[in-house]
């Protein structure tokens, strides 16, 4: 009787993990992450440095900033948006933390100065694509420029290394680790819990959604469609500003050249991670996951001693093999 | 008595094109009101003034002999009126639940947070397709439905509050004659549950078929307003085409 019971407990059990993996094979990030674990197969062979602690804590700590702002470019991306001004944004923004800092202000005033700007950018930004209805392609483009444009002028083309009183609690905070783990992967981590709730469990996730799926039917539906598309864009810039604020402390340093490209590899890392760019269709993981591939092909090239020319080769091939398999999966559907 | 929703003279023109003229119309409870006109003559504009999507020009609209100034669909929404588009309006991304509830999504409550109870709204979406009849499983993608479906899909989300007035353009184009028969079988269900209906179609035997009285619009005004049992679809047809002047 009671073994029966077990039977009974035991196939459900079963059953309900089989369904979880049948739901999580139909999914890019879980591709993504078999890539990943054969990649990483593949390197402990080639390589004996790979698995070492060095180069893993490395190699997280490296993908972390790209994941943080990748987590913002996923909730863009899934309005049908792009944001290409993420990397001269986090020029910007840590530019204004060095100016605060260095000036003498403590932590939390740089904190504040960073995420502000960066928050107030992306109101910008938002307002033209959601209120005054510019394409996000064309908005962001002219962010990139603007954006950098006033972080040289700010800096007047200096770098700064002096972060006043709290500089080295400020070291620490951006290059430092607790339990082992680093700042920055632990921000990660944090981060993206919290955008898979809001994901899965708000209201403003399930909008940022349908607004993907039909923007009119949404407006029908009684969505606020500009406020919400607004605060994606914000939701953006929030993670620039934290990423900048982790890797300016990280760094110890900063110039106006900062985040330089870095929209490629963000943008990189969230299709990778299964946001389509036709929106609708986006995973909180799949930032993280997306930012993994990209930082350990960089890393497995370098290991195996391939010349450092060759890595956007790589990149870009997963990119187009990413939208490659989204389609194949869709036709098949 | 008065009439649950009575139009009076309304008219509308998008900048030079004028696509409704003076169109007065009343509506009772528990009556199936077939819409039919050419294409262009104004028929989805009409249903589309009386949901809240855009105000009209001029004339005005009552409902239980209050006049209403709707700007937004919300507005219409709550006080009893929902509408089933003719492009149907869904989220192909999203499941059957999630376009059922979209704009009004269910939640409880955690602690100090409100979170969507993805149970509840998969719960009640399965008792509305239930109700109505429908094979459409809540947690299933819009995408990857059958025509017939998304139909189920849309018109469940009229049925998620109590509407008075429900409006419903082109329900049965572009569906397999079957599922037309499933569509038409909800539109009675509605009716016996005593809302007031306006249906739209290119269909003469839909028409025939549910309604209980006929508006013809030709060119942005009403032409013709006839019960269905003192018409026939031969004069209908006149009446769209122009051969018959007015009825
Ligand atoms: N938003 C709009 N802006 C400008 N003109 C419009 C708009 N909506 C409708 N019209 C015009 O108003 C007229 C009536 O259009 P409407 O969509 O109401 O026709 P309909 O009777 O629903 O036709 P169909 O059978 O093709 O659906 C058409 O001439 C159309 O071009
Ligand atoms: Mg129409």
């Amino acid at each position: 009787m009671n073994k029966t019971m077990q039977n009974i407990a035991a196939t459900a059990l079963v059953g309900r993990v089989k369904g979880m993996a049948v739901a999580m094979s139909r999914v890019q990030p879980f591709w993504v992450l078999v890539a990943i674990v054969i990649l990483c197969a593949v390197m402990s062979v080639v390589s004996d440095v790979f698995f070492s602690e060095r180069n893993i804590y490395n190699t997280t700590r490296n993908f972390a900033f790209f994941g943080i702002m990748a987590l913002g470019m996923t909730a863009v991306i899934v309005t049908r948006g792009i944001d290409l001004s993420v990397g001269s944004m986090m020029g910007l923004c840590g530019i204004v933390t060095g100016l605060v800092m260095q000036a003498g202000y403590p932590l939390w005033a740089g904190f504040l100065a960073c995420i502000g700007t960066a928050l107030l950018a992306s109101l910008v930004t938002g307002v033209l694509i959601a209120y005054v209805r510019l394409a996000p392609f064309v908005v962001t483009l002219g962010m990139l420029a603007l954006l950098r444009s006033v972080a040289m002028v700010l800096s007047n083309n200096k770098m700064i290394y002096e972060f006043g009183p709290d500089q080295e609690i400020y070291e620490w905070l951006g290059g430092s680790s607790m339990l082992g783990v680093p700042n920055p992967v632990w921000a990660l981590i944090i981060l993206t819990v919290i955008l898979f709730f809001a994901f899965r469990y708000t209201a403003w996730g399930r909008w940022l959604f349908a607004i993907g799926g039909n923007p009119e039917a949404a407006k029908l539906c009684g969505i606020p469609v500009e406020r919400v598309v607004t605060s994606a864009y914000m939701v953006s810039g929030l993670t620039v500003g934290i990423a900048t604020f982790l890797i300016v402390g990280w760094f110890g340093s900063v110039t106006n050249a900062l985040g330089q490209t870095y929209e490629l590899n963000v943008i990189a890392a969230a299709v990778i991670g299964g946001a389509n760019l036709m929106g609708g269709v986006a995973y909180a993981i799949g930032a993280p996951i997306g930012a993994a591939l990209v930082e350990l092909i960089r890393n497995s090239l370098l290991l195996a001693g391939v010349d450092a020319l060759w890595q956007g080769a790589f990149v870009g091939l997963f990119i187009i093999l990413a939208v490659l398999v989204e389609k194949m999966r869709g036709n098949q559907e | 008595m008065t009439p649950l929703m009575q139009l009076t003279a309304i008219g509308k023109n998008f900048g030079a094109i004028e696509a409704l003229r003076g169109v007065t119309l009343s509506l009772s409870p528990g009556e199936v009101l077939g819409l039919m006109g050419d294409n262009g003559a104004g028929k989805s504009t009409l249903v589309k003034i009386i949901a809240g999507n855009f105000p009209p020009s001029s004339g005005e609209i009552a409902i239980n002999g209050e006049p209403q100034h709707f700007h937004r669909p919300v507005e219409a929404r709550r006080k009893g009126v929902e509408i089933v588009y003719q492009d149907l309006a869904l989220s192909d991304n999203l499941s059957a639940a999630a376009n059922i509830f979209l704009g009004r999504e269910a939640k409880r409550k955690i602690g100090p947070f409100k979170i969507l109870d993805h149970n509840a709204m998969n719960r009640r979406a399965a008792e509305l397709f239930a109700e109505l009849k429908s094979e459409t499983r809540p947690r299933d993608i819009v995408q990857r439905m059958s025509g017939g479906q998304r139909q189920a899909v849309a018109i469940a989300r009229t049925r998620l509050s109590e509407p008075k007035i429900v409006l419903m353009d082109e329900p049965t184009a572009a569906i397999s004659v079957r599922q037309v028969a499933e569509v038409l079988d909800l539109i009675r269900t509605l009716r016996d549950s005593g809302m007031a209906i306006i249906l739209i179609s290119h269909r003469m035997p839909d028409i025939f078929e549910v309604c209980d009285r006929i508006a013809v619009l030709r060119r942005g005004e009403l032409v013709a307003e006839k019960a269905v049992s003192d018409s026939s679809p031969e004069e209908i047809t006149g009446l769209i085409t122009g051969a018959i002047s007015s009825a």
